[in-house]
C-alpha cells in the first residue's frame, strides 16, 4: 500500500495524501487505491492556477467587490451595551493595514486545569480584569475650601481584591507625582500642592485619578467567562498578551488575541498569519459574504512573507516591491523615486504596473509567453 | 450635589438641581436673562449645563404651564389686530427658544388638545418641526422621512418662473417653464412662501401602470399629445459675455469684425451674423462655431524673438463663439460698460426645450424619473370617461420606497380637479384621506381612485382597474440636451497627448485604474496595450547614455544631444505620458537611464 503512496509523494502535497489515507474505504484493494489517487491527482492538477494567471488581482477584486457590499450593510444596534466589537470594513482595513493599535483589541484566555472547570471562574476572571480606582470607590468628592479631593473607598470591594486602604493609598501616591496623599479610615485625601491651584485643577485631578490602575492586567477593560465545550474560557476586551502570559493559571499554548501584531511578537509569525486569516474570515462570515478562503490566504502570506507582519501600505509590503515604478505608482511617488534614485536602483520592468505605464505588453496571460528560437549560427 | 458648568467650564455645585434650573428658566421668561440662554440637567452625570455660547441653533416653542398653553385667544386677537408682534410674545414669556440640549428636558406637545399636566411646551404649528423645502411636500407625514427630504430637494431643481423680470436679466444658465400652474394640492408653506407668484410645475393626469416596459426602472411614459399642448415646455437661457480690456502700453481689445490677416482668424462663414459693430443681431439662429461677439486683442508677449518675426504686430482673434454642440437663438443684446469703465457686451442666447426621451421629471415625493418613451395621443390608454393620462408612472416605484403621500396626492388632486377646489396637504393637519375618498364617491367615481381603462392601440379593456388621478409634476433642470456626449476620435491634450476630458471639450471616456485591472485579471495583455495606444509614440533612444535622442527628418539622421552622432541610436515605442514622465524625472534631478534590450 505504502508503495503506491510513495509514488505520489512528489505529485501531491503531504496534507492531501494524509487526507486520502484517512478516508480510504476499508479493505480497499491496491487497484482501487491507485484509481482513487489518480482521480485525486487529476482534480489537484485541475484546481491549480494556470501559469500567467493574475492571482493577486483576482484576489483583490474578489475581496474588493464584496467589500463594497460590506460598507452598505454595516449598521449598529442602538442602545445595546454589550461588548462592542469592530466589524465590517473598518476591521478589515485595520487588519490589512497591520495597525499597531486596533480599535477593539480582544483576547481569548484559556485556562490550565483545574482552573478551567468553572469553580470560582468569576474570581479568576476578576484577576485578569484591570481594576481602576473608580471601581473600588464609593464617591469622589471635591472640597472646594481646602482644594482637596476625598476618595471615599468601598471597604467591601477593597476586601474582595484582598487589598487594604493603606495599599490603595500607596498606589495612588505612586500614580501621582508630588502630591500629598493621606489615608484616614476609608477615605484617601489628596491635596494639591503648589500655588495658584484653581478649582478646575482640582476637577481635572479628580477625573484623572478615577482611571488610576489598582489591580489586574493593564488594558483589560472587560472580562466575560464563557463555556466552551467542557471548559471555561475568559473573553476579554482589551489585549495584553505579555501580562496575561505571566499569570500562573493561564494556558499559554492556546490563549490568543485578535491583535495581529501582538500575536506576531509573542507567538511568532506563523501564528500571526493564522490570526490574519481567522480574523478576516470572521468578518466576512459575520457579514454573510462568500469569499474563497484562498484569496485571504494569499493576502496573509504576502503580509507575513518577510518574517514580520507588514500591512498593505506604502510602509509595508509596497516598500518591498522590486520595481521602482510600481512603488511610485502607489502613494507618495516623489518620495519613492528619490530614495530609489539615491540608491541607483534599476527597474527591470518585470511586473504589471510598470509595463502599463510604458504601454508595453504586460507579462500576464496572453502577454506572458515569449517565442524561443535558436538563431542560425553565422558562418 | 449636582455639578454646574457654565459654557462647559466647571463652576461649582448646587444642592437642588431642579430648583436651580427652575430659577434660571423663570428669570429667562421674565426677561432678566437673555432669551438665548439655555440650561439642561443631565441626570446620569448629575450635572447642570448652562449655555450662552454662540453656534447653538435655537427653536421657538409655546410655553405650557399646568397643562395649559400660555398662548391664549387674547394673544391671537391682539396679533391679528397688530397690537403685538412676535417679539412681544417672547418678552412676555409666552414663547421661548430652546437649544438641542434643553429640549432633552422637555415634553413637547404637537397639538393643543393633547396637552396634559406633564407637558412643558407646545409646538407653534406642527409644520414647524420640518424645514421650508420639506414642508413643500404634501401629505408628507404618510411617507418615510428620507423620501420626504428627497422630495424637498428635488423641488429645488424644478423649472418654473424663477423671476418675473427674467426678460431683462442676464442670468447664467437658467431655465423658464412656459406654462407653470399653481398646484391643486398644496401645503401651508405654499401660502407662506408666496408660491403662486413663482410656480414650478404643472397639474397633469397620471396613471399608475406599466406600459410595454418603457417605464421600468424609474422611467415614465409621456403622452405626445400633452407635449404638443405645451406640457413641460421650457426655455433655456445662456449668456455670452465679452469686454474690451485695456492693457499696459495703451493697447486695448477691439470689438469688431476681425480682419482676415488676424492671428487665429476663423472663417468668413463663422462671422456672417456680425453687424458692423462686431456684435450679432437679435433673433439670429446660431449654431456650433458661429461667432456671437467679434473681438481682437493685442499680441500677447513682445519677446526678443519677435523682433525677427514678421507678424510682430499681429492682433489675435479673441471673440466669443458657440462651442461644440451648442445651438440657440440670440434673444437679447446688451451693450454697456463695467465697473472699470470698459466696454462690456452681453448677448443672451435662448433655446426652446421640448420634452424628449431622457428629460427628467418628478412628483413632489422623491419619485423622480426620466422619460422612457413618448407615445402618440391615439395610442395612450384611456378611461371609460375618455380621459387620457399625460404620464404613465410605474407601480414598481411604490413598494420599496413606500411613498404613500404620492398615492394620496393622486386621489387628492383628482378630487380637487373634479370638485373644483384646492386641497390642503399640509403635513399632520391635511385634509383627511377618508373625506377625500368620500367626496370622490359622490363625484361618481370609485372611492379608491381606480378606473377601468382601455388599451389605446387595440381598444380592448385592460383587465386590471388602473389607479389614475391628477398630480402636480415638475420638470427638472437635467435635460439630455445638456448632457448627451459621444466620441470616437477627437481632441487630445497638448501636454500628455491623451484624450481631453469632459463633454465640453469633446473628451473621451476614461478607462480607469479599476477598469484596467479587469483586463489584467483576464490576462488580456495585448488587448490592454491596444486600448492604451491613444498616446503611443516612437522615440529614438541613445544606447550610450540611455536618454531620448533627436531625429532629424531632413537629414534622415539621428543624434544624441549628449553623446553626439557616433553612437547607436534605436527607436522604441512607448506611451507619450511615459516619455513626459522621464522628462519630469530629469527636472527632479533624477537621471532616468533607459537600457534597451532586444524584444524577442
Amino acid at each position: 500500500m505504502n508503495e503506491i503512496f510513495k509514488e505520489y509523494e512528489d505529485k501531491l502535497t503531504p496534507k492531501i495524501l494524509e487526507e486520502v489515507k484517512e478516508n480510504l474505504p476499508p479493505k480497499a484493494s491496491k487497484s482501487v487505491v491507485k484509481k482513487i489517487l489518480e482521480a485525486v491527482y487529476a482534480e489537484y492538477l485541475e484546481s491549480r492556477a494556470d501559469p500567467g494567471e493574475s492571482v493577486g488581482l483576482v484576489a483583490s477584486e474578489s475581496i474588493g467587490e464584496q467589500g463594497t457590499q460590506m460598507t452598505l450593510n454595516t449598521f449598529h444596534l442602538a442602545g445595546v451595551a454589550e461588548m462592542n466589537v469592530t466589524v465590517g470594513l473598518p476591521r478589515i482595513i485595520e487588519i490589512l493595514d497591520a495597525r499597531k493599535t486596533i480599535a477593539t483589541p480582544m483576547m481569548e484566555v484559556y485556562l490550565k486545569s483545574p482552573f478551567n472547570k468553572g469553580k470560582d471562574i468569576r474570581k479568576i476572571a476578576m484577576q485578569v480584569k484591570d481594576t481602576k480606582l473608580a471601581d473600588v470607590t464609593d464617591e469622589f468628592s471635591i472640597n472646594i475650601r481646602d482644594m482637596l479631593v476625598d476618595v471615599i473607598l468601598d471597604p467591601k470591594k477593597i476586601d474582595d481584591l484582598g487589598f487594604t486602604v493603606a495599599k490603595v493609598q500607596k498606589l495612588i501616591e505612586k500614580s501621582l507625582k508630588d502630591m500629598n496623599v493621606k489615608a484616614k479610615g476609608n477615605v484617601v485625601t489628596i491635596k494639591l500642592s503648589g500655588k495658584d491651584v484653581g478649582i478646575n485643577d482640582v476637577y481635572k485631578l479628580k477625573e484623572k485619578i478615577k482611571n488610576a490602575h489598582v489591580a489586574g492586567v493593564k488594558g483589560v477593560t472587560q472580562v466575560l467567562p464563557v463555556r466552551r465545550k467542557d471548559e471555561f474560557v475568559i473573553i476579554t476586551a482589551g489585549s495584553n498578551l505579555k501580562d496575561v502570559f505571566g499569570l500562573e493559571f493561564v494556558d499559554i499554548t492556546r490563549t490568543t488575541s485578535n491583535d495581529v501584531l501582538a500575536v506576531a511578537t509573542f507567538l511568532g509569525i506563523e501564528a500571526a498569519r493564522e490570526t490574519i486569516i481567522r480574523e478576516v474570515l470572521k468578518v466576512i462570515e459575520s457579514q454573510g459574504l462568500n469569499i474563497d478562503k484562498r484569496h485571504i490566504i494569499l493576502v496573509a502570506d504576502l503580509m507575513c512573507a518577510s518574517g514580520n507582519v507588514q500591512g498593505i501600505t506604502r510602509y509595508g509590503i509596497i516598500r518591498d516591491k522590486a520595481s521602482v515604478l510600481a512603488r511610485a505608482s502607489f502613494e507618495t511617488p516623489i518620495k519613492h523615486l528619490i530614495t530609489a534614485a539615491l540608491a541607483g536602483e534599476e527597474d527591470l520592468l518585470t511586473s504589471v504596473v510598470e509595463n502599463v505605464m510604458l504601454n508595453q505588453a504586460i507579462p500576464i496571460g496572453t502577454g506572458l509567453p515569449g517565442l524561443l528560437s535558436k538563431p542560425k549560427k553565422a558562418k | 450635589m449636582a455639578e454646574v458648568f457654565i459654557n462647559n467650564k466647571f463652576m461649582g455645585e448646587v444642592e437642588d438641581p431642579k430648583q436651580f434650573i427652575a430659577r434660571i428658566v423663570e428669570e429667562r421668561r421674565k426677561g432678566n436673562l437673555h432669551f438665548t440662554v439655555n440650561v439642561t440637567y443631565e441626570k446620569d452625570l448629575d450635572s447642570i449645563y448652562v449655555e450662552a455660547n454662540k453656534g447653538r441653533i435655537n427653536r421657538p416653542l409655546i410655553v405650557v404651564k399646568d397643562g395649559k398653553s400660555m398662548f391664549t385667544d387674547k394673544h391671537a386677537e391682539q396679533l391679528t389686530k397688530g397690537e403685538i408682534n412676535w417679539d412681544d410674545l417672547v418678552k412676555q414669556g409666552v414663547i421661548e427658544y430652546l437649544d438641542a440640549m434643553e429640549e432633552e428636558n422637555t415634553l413637547v406637545s404637537f397639538f393643543e388638545e393633547d396637552l396634559t399636566p406633564d407637558h412643558t411646551h407646545l409646538e407653534v404649528h406642527p409644520t414647524s418641526i420640518i424645514g421650508v423645502a420639506t414642508a413643500l411636500v404634501p401629505f408628507s407625514n404618510f411617507s418615510p422621512g428620507p423620501r420626504v427630504l428627497i422630495g424637498g430637494k428635488n423641488q429645488k431643481q424644478g423649472l418654473g418662473l424663477y423671476a418675473a423680470n427674467f426678460s431683462v436679466r442676464m442670468d447664467m444658465d437658467v431655465n423658464l417653464l412656459h406654462t407653470p400652474q399653481k398646484p391643486m394640492v398644496s401645503t401651508l408653506m405654499y401660502e407662506l412662501s408666496g408660491y403662486d407668484k413663482h410656480p414650478q410645475g404643472q397639474n397633469i393626469v397620471v396613471a399608475v401602470m406599466s406600459f410595454k416596459g418603457y417605464n421600468m426602472e424609474d422611467a415614465s411614459v409621456i403622452n405626445k399629445g400633452s407635449i404638443d399642448c405645451g406640457l413641460g415646455r421650457s426655455t433655456y437661457f445662456r449668456p455670452c459675455i465679452s469686454e474690451e480690456l485695456r492693457y499696459a502700453g495703451g493697447l486695448t481689445d477691439e470689438i469688431c469684425i476681425p480682419d482676415k490677416d488676424i492671428k487665429g482668424f476663423r472663417s468668413e462663414h463663422d462671422y456672417r451674423y456680425l453687424e458692423d459693430d462686431g456684435i450679432i443681431y437679435p433673433e439670429a439662429a446660431v449654431s456650433e462655431g458661429d461667432v456671437v461677439i467679434g473681438k481682437t486683442s493685442p499680441p500677447r508677449f513682445l519677446s526678443s524673438m519677435d523682433e525677427y518675426n514678421l507678424a510682430i504686430d499681429k492682433r489675435r482673434e479673441s471673440g466669443v463663439a458657440l462651442q461644440h454642440g451648442e445651438i440657440g437663438t440670440v434673444d437679447f443684446v446688451l451693450v454697456t460698460e463695467n465697473g472699470e469703465g470698459n466696454k462690456l457686451i452681453q448677448v443672451r442666447l435662448r433655446e426652446q426645450r421640448i420634452p424628449e426621451i431622457g428629460d427628467k421629471f418628478t412628483s413632489r415625493h422623491g419619485q423622480k424619473g426620466v422619460i422612457g418613451l413618448i407615445v402618440p395621443h391615439s395610442d395612450m390608454p384611456f378611461t371609460s370617461s375618455g380621459i387620457v393620462p399625460d404620464l404613465i408612472f410605474s407601480p414598481h416605484g411604490i413598494p420599496s420606497r413606500m411613498t404613500i403621500s404620492h398615492l394620496i396626492e393622486i386621489v387628492g388632486a383628482k378630487v380637487g380637479a373634479l370638485g373644483g377646489h384646492y386641497v390642503d396637504g399640509t403635513t399632520f393637519v391635511s385634509d383627511k384621506e377618508d373625506d377625500l375618498r368620500a367626496e370622490l364617491l359622490t363625484l361618481g367615481f370609485r372611492e379608491d381612485g381606480m378606473e377601468a381603462m382601455y388599451d389605446g392601440e387595440t381598444g380592448e379593456q385592460i383587465l386590471a382597474k388602473i389607479f389614475v388621478g391628477n398630480m402636480y409634476y415638475l420638470k427638472l433642470r437635467h435635460m439630455v440636451a445638456n448632457k448627451i456626449h459621444s466620441r470616437a476620435r477627437g481632441p487630445v491634450q497638448l501636454l500628455t497627448r491623451q484624450p481631453t476630458e469632459g463633454r465640453a471639450k469633446e473628451g473621451g471616456l476614461r478607462l480607469g485604474e479599476m477598469e484596467k485591472d479587469t483586463f489584467v485579471a483576464h490576462g488580456a495583455s495585448l488587448l490592454l496595450k491596444e486600448r492604451f495606444d491613444a498616446d503611443r509614440t516612437v522615440v529614438p533612444v541613445c544606447e550610450e547614455c540611455g536618454m531620448i535622442a533627436i531625429y532629424n527628418v531632413y537629414k534622415n539622421k539621428a543624434y544624441c544631444s549628449i553623446c553626439g552622432e557616433n553612437v547607436e541610436i534605436n527607436a522604441i515605442e512607448l506611451s507619450y505620458a511615459f516619455k513626459l514622465m522621464l522628462e519630469e524625472f530629469k527636472s527632479l534631478g533624477i537621471y532616468p537611464k533607459l537600457t534597451l534590450e532586444d524584444k524577442y
